[in-house]
């Protein structure tokens, strides 16, 4: 490992495709943030595949690889598809994931006549172009080097400059037109990054794998906040980190492939941000959903429990509960079994009843569920008949806050549309 | 016609509408870029049952698509809907790490000499597939890729002969399929296993990205055109054999290949529609 290390920054080539790869990463995830953000990711797969018409193209007008000269026709046809992509969503009825397909394999089609068509006129000089499909990682040349730093430069300028109205158009286009933004302009600014994003993307990790490096940082910068700039650095920082880590794995075997190891460990962190991020991960969504879960339960269970005191029933038996209100047996017993540990419940051979601190418990829930009826049937005129369904799930939500508005709405009710005393 | 021009012609129609009669539900289900995704994430199953049998073996390879194919789906929504990651990045994600992975596994245990490369992937080779014949006897009876595409091919039109009435209205309606009784996850399943079958049988001859164009193209240019069910399906495979016939002379006349002409062919026969459409759409208002 050490060695490695070291080996990255004494050895100039090394160290020219750390530098690279490092640029690109970063350019790529602040870039596919915003894609991500107006859920036109897979537009990045289809630009990464229009380029590839533009660089034959560029290469058949100068006759020469120079970088600028490919780079502009590759600009031109990326544009050129996201035009076309809209056009067609707009102009047809083909839905938009439709209209990308097409877009991006009719233009590689033509790319690839092109490049026969070139290797079959001219003599054997193309032979760098086929680098832009598979990506060169290993073999970046100082002048790509520079063209790289220019372009993402550029990109990061334009971002800053125009960072507020890209956040404007990327959560509520709607609103941004409605206070008289440009947005075809703002639209046409994102794609042109996007093109210019792609086309430097492309020449590390190739066509197919390039829209990896736009999605998965921003994905994973999702999960992380909720707040752009923050977003915006989390995702370059995860583009540059599975970049850098993607160079040494590569660099550890001869002809390893960069590009695939890159977008490997972009993908390690996206699953493992998406299964263990701590407020939005799937395990702790499980884990909420389970404890509220719970919590119904147990509120359920003391609403019976009082609803049957009511009726003059204190001391319950299974049988009793189950006549009054249907529960799975093992979701009760279990029920019962954690309400008691808490002290709302005392148990007495076969019998159940309510404990003091249970009877608080149990007024309470009972009391907001009958002041939601309550309200529904005077302040929003439903049916009484129709009030149930809603009243049994408010019930578990109501703060202390929302319960003494709607004592102060209703004025204190002493009982409940179908004539229950509500309890205080 | 020369017989390995016919021979070349026929693989490619075969390969044609075998994609453009799946690419019909995938366009109608708004599903095109599930399609796309599987096309690409085929490549490590390709990959692996290469080196299990050191060859193109059909049978290794329709296994192993299958899987790939099936757990690519799973995957995407597994991100899509349990995970609540949005469609779009779930697609890219998922097909993008499965096409990386095929590619590690190919530069990691496939040398310099084996025929699996990722211009092969990226391109196939349409135009070379006459020279692998299959001679019974003294009877020729077909190329090698030939005979890997018309079981798939037989697969598809008894699929859709059978299943027509469950896959037409779970193309329109899932949530009315649903209701019917229809096991809409058992077709999917099938369904997708054949678009990545499919796929794998023809990657040889027009590589992974171009056969998404056979999927999508002739069934879209046919879905605006038509508005029933019966004849997109028709529609899109007339569309996919003229592009291919024109396509494939056009690849002999000025020397490029066959396969992403054929392409461009049938894109050029979209845009062509597209505009006819708009105009007259213009000319009614």
């Amino acid at each position: 490992m050490k060695e490695t290390i070291i080996y990255f920054f004494t050895d100039s080539v090394a160290f020219k495709v750390l530098i690279g790869i490092t640029i690109i990463s970063a350019t790529s995830g602040i870039v596919g943030t915003f894609s991500f953000l107006r859920k036109k990711t897979l537009v990045g797969d289809a630009i990464a595949h229009s380029l590839f018409p533009g660089i034959c193209l560029g290469f058949i007008f100068s006759g020469t690889k120079d970088p600028f000269y490919l780079m502009s026709g590759a600009l031109i046809t990326g544009w050129l598809s996201v035009w076309l992509i809209d056009v067609l969503t707009a102009k047809s009825k083909l839905s938009s994931d439709t209209s990308i397909a097409f877009v991006s394999t009719f233009f590689f089609a033509i790319g690839s006549v092109l490049l026969s068509f070139i290797s079959s006129s001219t003599n054997g000089n193309q032979s760098g172009l086929k680098d832009f499909l598979f990506g060169k990682a290993a073999t970046m040349s100082n002048e790509d080097i520079n063209v790289f730093v220019f372009l993402s430069l550029i990109i990061l300028l334009i971002v800053i400059l125009f960072f507020k109205y890209f956040q404007l158009i990327s959560f509520n286009k709607e609103f941004a037109k409605s206070i008289g933004i440009k947005v075809n302009l703002i639209e046409f600014l994102l794609s042109t990054i996007t093109v210019l994003t792609v086309a430097i993307g492309i020449q590390s990790v190739g066509v197919v794998l390039t829209s990896a490096l736009l999605i998965a940082p921003a994905a994973t910068a999702r999960y992380w906040t909720n707040n752009l700039p923050k977003m915006l650095f989390y995702s370059a920082l995860i583009g540059v980190l599975s970049g850098v880590l993607g160079v040494f794995i590569s660099s550890t075997k001869e002809n390893m492939p960069t590009g695939p190891w890159i977008v490997f460990i972009l993908f390690f962190f996206t699953l493992m941000t998406l299964l263990f991020s701590s407020n939005r991960g799937w395990f702790s969504m499980v884990r909420k959903q389970r404890i509220n879960r719970k919590k119904m339960a147990e509120e359920n269970v003391l609403k019976v429990f009082y609803q049957l005191a009511e009726l003059g029933i204190k001391n319950v038996t299974y049988s009793e509960f189950l006549n009054k209100r249907q529960m799975d047996t093992k979701e009760l017993t279990n029920t019962i079994a954690s309400l008691i540990k808490k002290g709302f419940i005392n148990n007495d051979f076969q019998f159940f009843k309510l404990s003091e601190k249970g009877e608080v418990e149990a007024a309470r829930i009972v009391r907001f569920h009958r002041l939601w009826e309550l309200y529904l049937t005077k302040r929003l005129n439903f049916k009484e008949d129709h009030i149930h369904g809603t009243a049994e799930t408010i019930e578990h939500l109501i703060t202390p806050e929302i319960e003494k508005e709607l004592l102060k709405e209703l004025k204190f009710p002493k009982s409940d549309p179908h004539n229950k005393i509500i309890p205080y | 016609m020369e017989l390995n021009d016919f021979l070349t012609l026929l693989t490619a129609i075969t390969i044609a509408v075998s994609c453009s009669l799946l690419g019909c539900f995938l366009v109608l289900r708004k599903t095109v870029m599930v399609g796309d995704a599987i096309s690409h994430s085929v490549l490590p199953g390709i990959a692996i049952a290469y080196l299990l049998s050191s060859s193109f073996n059909s049978v290794f390879m329709l296994i192993g698509a299958a899987i790939f194919g099936v757990f690519t789906t799973l995957i995407i929504d597994f991100f899509h809907k349990k995970l609540k990651l949005q469609e779009d990045a779930s697609i890219g994600i998922t097909f993008t790490w499965l096409f990386a992975i095929g590619i590690i596994i190919i530069t990691l245990f496939t040398n310099s000499n084996t025929d699996l490369d990722q211009d092969c992937v990226l391109f196939g080779e349409l135009s070379s597939t006459f020279l692998d014949k299959i001679i019974v006897g003294e009877y020729l009876i077909g190329t090698r890729s030939f005979w890997m595409i018309f079981p798939v091919f037989l697969i598809i039109l008894v699929f859709i002969l059978f299943g027509y009435k469950g896959l037409s209205i779970i193309s329109f309606n899932e949530d009315y399929a649903k209701s019917l009784g229809i096991n809409v996850g058992f077709i999917n399943l099938i369904f997708m296993s054949l678009v990545s079958v499919t796929t794998v049988m023809s990657f040889e001859s027009v590589g992974a990205i171009l056969v998404v164009g056979l999927l999508v193209i002739p069934p879209a240019t046919a879905y605006l055109i038509t508005n029933k069910l019966k004849r997109m399906l028709i529609y899109s495979c007339l569309l996919a054999i003229t592009s291919c016939i024109i396509g494939f002379y056009l690849s002999i006349l000025i020397d490029v290949t066959a396969s992403s002409i054929i392409i461009v062919v049938s894109g050029a026969m979209f845009l062509f529609a597209f505009f006819i459409i708009n105009i007259k759409k213009m000319l009614n208002i």
